[in-house]
């Protein structure tokens, strides 16, 4: 009997050693991947894609949106405007990780560290002027002047609990000046429904359901742990989905996903991302600086600007160059985007003989020649969009010299405004036309390298941030859309699409601002 | 003696100097870092700012001369993409790269000797020729399409071992290494044969071309004359006249196999200073660039350094020539 014990019992351990790969069975763990890691965990220091993807996970805000993009309660349970700002009642029992209270003291603290000159948020919380505690558990937002959209604008500011913060010396977000990696970086402890195990950069990052979680059997979500694996070539990540070794790819490559679906137990989810792909042109500079024209901006004649659009087969674009996978359009925001209509969403159309009798109109019956500036790593399939975009231009004449870049050179020339015709995308965090209004159309916006500059379209920006008539509000959007779709300032290309690939036992509603959220996800 | 290498010594620094400068002036290229440190919704203001603050707008030199001044003390400063101690980062790397590196300088070292010496051997037999022409593979295809190859192969296909990362790690102090569990060895060894074939390939045609030199010496006709076993004559006498270029080369490529681990280790998601550092392009995250590439300058510089030296006491023309 001794031997056969002894035997049993490394054989075991044999097995134990073997199964190194295989998943304890009892729990339900999500592994997936996806281009980037989060550059930190310190939930203010970057507002990146992938860091406020990780970040959420165990950071949570007062507010937050569910997979159809709703607002819905997250840390406040119930909120009220007035003249001068907002009250937000706190929800009441909350924990954070470390098992300290969530209270109004530490949302105070909070909107404090968003506010910092070393915040990547301090732009979103800009509109918070001041926190006033009124009791434990609730809190004004103080605001100058009404705030309509505050609730919208909170999405991203996540809760830090004040008391870890100043034992651990991160009160303020770490500075890139700083000569030392601040503490908040790989050690969190958030209010959220994960909580961090480990971490290794670029390697794996794991987390395990947080037990004490206040919306603990409140969401369909049965994951008790994410292992989380970043993998920043596409082809090697769609292999690691392929081969079953995470369940879930977050961004596969759109020419990717036929192979995907036709795997055996692995689907394909696409929806419409809340981002638009559009050109803009340079209306107004006196001469632009790569054109042959001399002495005067064929852009700021409404009818080139007209022809151009006529001219771009946005339909043939996304027959051939998506695949099918985007949706044609006339605006610069899309739909799910308060101001986004069908009417205004309806393509100017594509008519090469109407654009090149505009062109003729204009005083260019040869055309012109100009340079395109294009990314070739921001967009799914940004290049080969502008590649079409100067066959499609040459038709009505015009020589277009393509000069395709990556993004780190390409958004200082939007930024300098050096560019006369360029690419951009756009999404929208807040679903409001204001954040396409005051970064894209309005005269001195921060992205805005058009030139574009409509005294009435720069009222409704302005007026529409202290609006609380919601109608009103609404109806003065509108106005400013059909301005700017007659004026046409950029030319429209498309809205994105969104695809997620993952394995069939797994339920995940996919949301058009291409966030995971864990709490809805289910293994079946 | 002396003289010979202080004067070395004194070209190494030289060069140092001159491949820093380079690599620097074209960081002015890859683009602006502040708009990937902020988000979309910073003010113009912002971003000046943080220019301002890590002096991007003064002139190269002065940002040259400042960071061979930091570099100098040490100092490397803070990724701008992470927020760390450059040195910390690029040290926390290397034992992934430098593991990754030995592994393939094996591979391509055992099999391509030995496949070097089959063929040399045996030049007629059709293996031979199979052998060669194979080989060929790993000169011309691209490391990428080699990499995604196995993957489908052995990970997609076969299931035997994973597609990427370096998992299976085990911590001697500040070592990560992945020698020591089974499941470190089955994730390096794709990448280290996708990196290794290159310079199989080249050691095995390098030992072929070597192995039929030696062959037709006449020392190698008198030992078969004195009745030497084919065994004796191969491996003892033949072979070890072929090893002194064989070793040049590798001295030389082992610097190149970490330069180059970069389209590897992106393909792996295998976590070394070659995936940092495509990382740090693509973000123009421009300390970690900085000292990255000075630290494969200095690489070069030291190994070609140690074979100039072992040269001087191998080959004493070179001394005396001096």
């Amino acid at each position: 009997m001794r031997f056969s014990r002894v035997s049993g019992v490394s054989a075991i351990a044999l097995t134990a050693a073997l199964a190194v790969a295989a998943p304890a069975s009892a729990e339900n763990v999500l592994r997936w991947t996806s281009q980037g890691d989060a550059l930190t965990l310190d939930p203010h220091s970057q507002n990146e894609g992938p860091t406020n993807a990780m970040n959420g996970q165990m950071y949570e805000s007062l507010v937050t949106r569910d997979a159809d993009l709703a607002l819905q309660p997250e840390l406040a349970e119930s909120w009220t405007a007035a003249d001068d700002g907002w009250t937000f009642n706190l929800r009441k029992g909350v924990k954070f990780h470390n098992g300290e209270d969530f209270t109004a003291e530490d949302v105070v603290f909070s909107f404090q560290r968003a506010k910092e000159e070393a915040s990547d948020f301090k732009e979103q919380a800009k509109s918070v002027s001041a926190v006033e505690i009124i009791d434990d558990h609730t809190v004004r937002l103080i605001t100058d002047g009404p705030n309509p959209i505050l609730p919208n604008q909170l999405t991203g500011i996540l809760m830090m609990d004040s008391g870890w913060a100043e034992a651990n010396n991160v009160v303020k977000p770490q500075d890139f000046k700083a000569k030392e990696e601040s503490f908040a970086a790989r050690n969190t402890n958030g209010t959220g429904p994960f909580k961090l195990i480990s971490r290794a950069p670029d390697e794996l990052t794991v987390l395990e359901a947080n037990g004490d979680w206040w919306g603990k059997g409140k969401f369909p979500g049965n994951i008790d742990k994410i292992e989380y694996r970043p993998i920043a070539n596409a082809a090697t990540r769609v292999a690691s989905l392929l081969s079953g070794e995470v369940d879930f790819v977050l961004d596969p490559p759109l020419q990717d996903l036929k192979r995907i679906e036709s795997a055996d137990g692995l689907k394909v989810s696409t929806v419409a991302q809340i981002r638009s792909i559009f050109f803009g042109m340079d209306q107004g500079v006196d001469e632009l600086r790569s054109s042959d024209v001399k002495g005067k901006n064929p852009f700021k004649d409404a009818k080139v600007r007209e022809a151009f659009n006529l001219a771009i087969d946005k339909a043939a674009i996304q027959r051939v160059v998506m695949e099918g996978l985007s949706f044609p359009t006339a605006m610069i925001t899309p739909p799910g985007v308060l101001g986004n209509t069908p009417e205004l969403d309806e393509s100017y159309g594509f008519d090469v003989e109407k654009a090149k009798a505009l062109m003729v109109e204009a005083g260019y019956p040869d055309g012109f020649s100009i340079q395109l500036d294009c990314p070739n790593n921001r967009y799914n399939n940004d290049e080969k969009i502008c590649q079409a975009a100067v066959a499609m231009l040459a038709k009505i004449g015009v020589k277009v010299k393509l000069d395709a870049i990556p993004k780190a050179q390409h958004f200082p020339k939007i930024q300098n405004r050096t560019s006369d015709f360029y690419m951009l995308g756009w999404g929208v965090p807040t679903l409001d036309s204001h954040y396409v209004f005051s970064y894209l159309l309005e005269g001195e916006g921060s992205w805005n390298a058009t030139g574009y500059n409509n005294a009435k379209v720069n009222e409704i920006t302005k007026a529409i941030t202290t609006q609380t008539d919601i109608p009103k509000r609404t109806a003065m959007i509108d106005e400013a859309w059909q301005i700017i779709k007659a004026d046409m300032p950029y030319v429209p290309i498309h809205h994105q699409v969104i695809a997620w690939g993952m394995a069939d036992g797994f339920d995940i509603p996919i949301a058009s601002d291409d966030s995971l959220r864990p709490r809805f996800a289910v293994k079946k | 003696m002396f003289t010979f290498i202080l004067k070395r010594l004194g070209q190494s620094v030289l060069v140092m100097a001159v491949v820093s400068a380079i690599s620097f002036s074209l960081f002015n290229f890859v683009g602006d870092p502040v708009n990937n440190m902020v988000g979309q919704d910073a003010t113009r203001e912002q971003r000046l700012e943080i220019r301002d603050a890590l002096g991007l707008d003064d002139p190269i030199t002065t940002q040259y001369a400042r960071f061979m001044g930091n570099a100098l003390q040490g100092e490397f400063g803070l990724s701008y993409r992470i927020k760390q101690p450059v040195d910390e980062l690029i040290l926390a790397r290397l034992p992934a790269t430098l593991e990754l590196v030995f592994v393939s300088a094996l591979i391509a070292l055992v099999i391509g000797i030995g496949l070097g010496v089959y063929t040399g051997i045996r030049r007629k037999s059709w293996v031979s020729r199979t052998i060669l022409s194979t080989s060929l593979i790993g000169v011309s295809l691209p490391t990428f399409i080699i990499g995604i190859s196995l993957i489908y192969i052995f990970a997609v296909w076969l299931r035997w071992l994973p597609s990427s990362g370096r998992s299976g790690t085990v911590e001697l102090g500040w070592w990560k290494t992945s020698f020591l569990t089974i499941d470190g060895w089955r994730s390096i060894i794709l990448p280290a044969i996708t990196l290794s074939l290159f310079q199989l390939t080249l050691i095995l045609r390098l030992v072929r071309a070597e192995m039929l030199e030696v062959m037709r010496t006449d020392f190698i006709k008198f030992a078969r004359a004195r009745g030497l076993s084919e065994r004796a004559i191969n491996f003892t006498h033949a072979l070890r006249n072929t090893l002194v270029p064989v070793i040049t080369i590798i001295g030389l490529n082992i610097g190149g196999l970490i330069a180059f681990s970069v389209i590897t280790e992106t393909v792996f998601q295998w976590p070394g200073t070659g995936l940092m550092f495509i990382q740090a392009v693509d973000f123009v995250d421009v300390p970690i660039m900085a000292a990255y590439l000075v630290f494969v300058a200095l690489l070069f510089v030291a190994i070609n350094l140690v074979v100039d030296i072992l040269y001087m006491f191998v080959d004493p023309r070179i001394r005396l020539g001096d």
